[in-house]
C-alpha cells in the first residue's frame, strides 16, 4: 500500500478509475467513448497551465499570476480580432504566446534580477494584470458577435476525431515531457527545487533558470488564453477569476511538491484530469454543483497528505541524530 | 553566494539608534503615508473632513485586523491563504445561527468560534501532519467557502439585529467608530505580544531558524499551532465586523481579503520568508492601503483598478529598497 502511495501516477489512475466506476454504476452513459473524449476536452486548458505552473514550482516558486496573465492575454487577443478580422489565426495566436511570455518574464525579471520572493511578486502582478484588463477593456466585454467565426471555430475543428484543442494540450505534454526529462533546462528545472546550492556549484545559473521558469509558464498562460476566450466565446474582466488556485491544485494533485524537485508531466496530467472528471461527474450524479468547491478543497487536502508521506524529509529525524552523537 | 555577501554586509560597529530609526522600513513608510495624505487632500476637495476620514477607516479595518495575526504567523515562517474562506465560514455560520434565534452575543461568540475551530484545524494540518502551509490553507481556504457555498447556495441571510449591526455600523465617540477602537486596541496587543514578550521573541527565532529555534528549547509546533488558531481567531472577529457592517451573508463575502492582507504584511516590512518585521510597520501599511483606496474612490477611479495601485504598491515598495542597495554598492 504505501508503495503504491508513492507511485503517485499509478494511484491516481486508480482514483480516477474508481470515480469513473462509481458514477457509470448509474449512468452508464457517463463512461462512453464520446463523453470520455469530451472530459478530456474540458480539461485539455487546465492540463496545459498546470504543466506551466509544474515548471515554476518546481524551482521552489510559485506562480499565482496565471490566471490573470491569461485574462490578459485572452482581452488582448479578442479585441485584435474584433478590431481587425483579417489577422491570420496562427499568427494571433504566436502573439498570444508572445504577450503572455512577456508577461511571464515581467515576473522572471523581478524574481531573477531583484530577488523579490516569487509569491509576492505574483500577488502583485495578479492583481496588475487583472486590474489592466479593466483598463484595456474600459469595462466592456468582448462577446461572440464581435469574434470572426475562424476564431471561434479553430479548435473545435476536427483531426482524427479529436477537437484541435485537444490536439494543443497533448502536444504541449508532449513537449513538457521532452522538456522535463530531455533538455538540461529540465534538469536544472528539477536540480534547483532538490537543492539550489549544489545546483549553484554545478554550474547552473539559478535565478536565469527560474527566469526560464516564468517565460514557459507566462507563455502557456498566454496560449491559453486565446483558448479559454475562444472556448468559452467571452472576454471580460472576470475571465478565469480564481483560476490560479485550481492550477496549483491539479499541480498539487498530480504529485507535484510546493516544496520544489518534485513532479512529473504524467503526475499532473492526471491531476488534471482527476478535477475535470469530479467536476464533470457532480452534475451527473445530481450534485448541487454548489458541493464542487469543497469537494475538490478536500481533494487538495488529501493529495497533501499523500504527497507528504511520498516526500518525508529526512531531516525530520535531525533531533534523535543529535541526542545519540 | 549568500554567505559572502552577508559576510560583507556585516558593519564594523552599528549604526546609532537615531540614523537607524531615521532610515527604517517604518519611516518610509510613514513618508509614502504622509505623501498619499497630501496628494489626496489636493485631488479632492471631500478628504479633508473628520466624516470622510471615518469611512476611511472602515477601508481597512477588517483587513488589518486579520494582518495583525498574519503578521505573526509569517514572522514565523508559515503563512494562512484561507482567511477570506474563514470569513465566509464563520459568516454563513453566524447566518445559521440567526435562523435558530440568536441574539447578538451569541451571534459574536459564534463568529470568533468558528474562526478560531478552523484555524485550529488549519494549526493541525501544518503542525500536527507535518503539510506545508501554503497548499494546506489553498486547500482549506477551497473547503472553508465551498462549505458555506453548500449551507447556502445562491441564497444569503438577512436581519441581522441592530445590536449586531453597531458592531459594524456604530460609533464610539463623534467619528470614532467601533470597528477602528477595536483595530487600535488589537494592534497595541499585538505589538505587546510581538516585542514585549518571550513569546514574540520565540516568533521571531522560529522564522530565522526554526531548527536552532528547537534546540535551544522553543516548543516550535505549539506555537506555530496557536499562530494559525489566532489568525483564524482575527479572521472570525473580522466576520462578524464585515457581516455587521454589510447586515447579509452571501457565500461570496470578502473575497480576495486573503491577498489584500497579505499585501498589508508585505508591505509593513514584514520578510516574507520569516524572521524578521514589526506591527507598526504593519499598521502603517494598512493605513497607507486605505488611503490609497479611499483616496481613489474618492476619484471615481473603479475597484479594479484601485487593485493595479496595490499590486503596484507592493512590488515597487518591495523593489526600491533593493534597487537602492544594488546601486550603493555598485558606486
Amino acid at each position: 500500500m504505501n508503495r503504491l502511495l508513492k507511485h503517485r501516477e499509478i494511484f491516481l489512475v486508480l482514483a480516477i478509475l474508481l470515480v469513473l466506476v462509481l458514477v457509470t454504476a448509474r449512468f452508464p452513459r457517463f463512461a462512453q467513448p464520446g463523453n470520455l473524449l469530451t472530459i478530456f476536452n474540458d480539461t485539455s486548458i487546465l492540463m496545459m497551465l498546470a504543466l506551466g505552473q509544474m515548471a515554476v514550482i518546481l524551482t521552489r516558486s510559485i506562480d499565482l499570476s496565471m490566471a490573470s496573465n491569461l485574462a490578459l492575454t485572452g482581452m488582448v487577443v479578442a479585441m485584435t480580432n474584433a478590431a481587425f478580422p483579417g489577422v491570420p489565426i496562427p499568427l494571433l495566436m504566436a502573439g498570444c504566446v508572445g504577450v503572455g511570455a512577456a508577461l511571464g518574464a515581467f515576473n522572471g525579471v523581478l524574481v531573477w534580477k531583484l530577488n523579490i520572493p516569487p509569491i509576492v511578486v505574483t500577488l502583485g502582478t495578479l492583481t496588475i494584470f487583472r486590474g489592466l484588463v479593466f483598463v484595456i477593456s474600459a469595462g466592456a466585454w468582448v462577446n461572440a458577435a464581435q469574434m470572426s467565426p475562424d476564431f471561434i471555430g479553430l479548435q473545435r475543428a476536427a483531426f482524427l476525431g479529436l477537437p484541435l484543442l485537444s490536439w494543443f494540450a497533448i502536444v504541449v505534454a508532449a513537449l513538457f515531457w521532452v522538456l522535463m526529462t530531455r533538455t538540461p533546462l529540465g534538469r536544472a528545472l528539477y536540480a534547483i527545487g532538490v537543492n539550489p546550492t549544489a545546483s549553484v556549484y554545478t554550474g547552473i545559473d539559478v535565478g536565469r533558470t527560474k527566469f526560464y521558469a516564468f517565460v514557459i509558464s507566462g507563455a502557456v498562460a498566454g496560449l491559453c488564453g486565446y483558448l479559454w476566450i475562444s472556448r468559452y466565446v467571452i472576454a471580460s474582466v472576470e475571465v478565469a477569476g480564481g483560476y490560479e488556485l485550481t492550477i496549483i491544485a491539479a499541480c498539487v494533485i498530480g504529485g507535484v511538491s510546493i516544496a520544489g524537485g518534485i513532479g512529473s508531466v504524467v503526475g499532473v496530467l492526471l491531476g488534471a484530469v482527476f478535477l475535470g472528471v469530479i467536476n464533470n461527474a457532480l452534475p451527473v450524479i445530481n450534485i448541487s454543483p454548489f458541493w464542487q468547491m469543497a469537494i475538490s478543497g478536500t481533494a487538495i487536502l488529501l493529495a497533501v497528505v499523500l504527497n507528504a508521506r511520498g516526500e518525508r524529509r529526512k531531516g525530520r529525524v535531525i533531533l534523535k541524530t543529535a541526542e545519540s552523537v | 553566494m549568500t554567505d559572502t555577501s552577508l559576510h560583507r554586509s556585516l558593519p564594523n560597529r552599528l549604526d546609532n539608534p537615531f540614523r537607524s530609526a531615521v532610515l527604517s522600513w517604518e519611516s518610509l513608510l510613514v513618508l509614502v503615508a504622509l505623501g498619499i495624505f497630501i496628494l489626496n487632500s489636493f485631488a479632492s476637495p471631500y478628504f479633508l473632513n473628520a466624516w470622510s476620514l471615518s469611512d476611511l477607516t472602515f477601508n481597512f479595518t477588517e483587513k488589518a485586523l486579520i494582518a495583525l495575526a498574519m503578521a505573526l504567523l509569517i514572522i514565523s515562517g508559515e503563512i494562512d491563504l484561507s482567511v477570506a474562506a474563514i470569513i465566509a465560514l464563520a459568516s454563513t455560520m453566524m447566518g445559521l445561527a440567526l435562523q435558530y434565534g440568536a441574539d447578538t452575543p451569541v451571534l459574536v461568540m459564534v463568529g470568533i468560534g468558528v474562526g478560531i475551530a478552523c484555524g485550529a484545524f488549519n494549526g493541525f494540518l501544518v503542525t500536527g501532519l507535518k503539510l506545508p502551509s501554503i497548499v494546506v490553507t489553498i486547500g482549506t481556504m477551497s473547503l472553508f467557502r465551498g462549505i458555506a457555498f453548500i449551507v447556502l447556495g445562491d441564497q444569503s441571510f438577512k436581519g441581522y439585529p441592530k445590536s449586531f449591526a453597531w458592531l459594524g455600523q456604530g460609533y464610539v465617540y463623534w467619528v470614532i467608530s467601533f470597528e477602528l477602537v477595536l483595530f487600535l486596541l488589537c494592534a497595541v496587543i499585538y505589538w505587546v505580544l510581538l516585542h514585549r514578550t518571550n513569546f514574540g521573541r520565540r516568533i521571531f527565532a522560529i522564522g530565522n531558524n526554526d531548527v536552532a529555534a528547537r534546540f535551544s528549547g522553543v516548543r516550535v509546533d505549539r506555537i506555530k499551532f496557536i499562530l494559525f488558531c489566532l489568525t483564524g481567531l482575527m479572521s472570525g472577529l473580522a466576520a462578524v465586523l464585515l457581516t455587521a457592517r454589510l447586515g447579509s451573508t452571501r457565500p461570496s463575502i470578502a473575497e480576495g481579503f486573503e491577498l489584500e492582507a497579505i499585501t498589508m504584511v508585505v508591505l509593513g516590512g514584514v520578510s516574507i520568508l520569516g524572521g524578521a518585521g514589526s506591527i507598526l510597520g504593519v499598521v502603517l501599511a494598512a493605513v497607507i492601503v486605505g488611503l490609497v483606496t479611499f483616496g481613489l474612490g474618492l476619484l471615481n477611479v473603479p475597484g479594479i483598478v484601485m487593485t493595479i495601485f496595490t499590486g503596484s504598491l507592493l512590488i515597487v515598495v518591495i523593489a526600491l529598497p533593493i534597487l537602492f542597495r544594488m546601486w550603493r554598492q555598485r558606486a
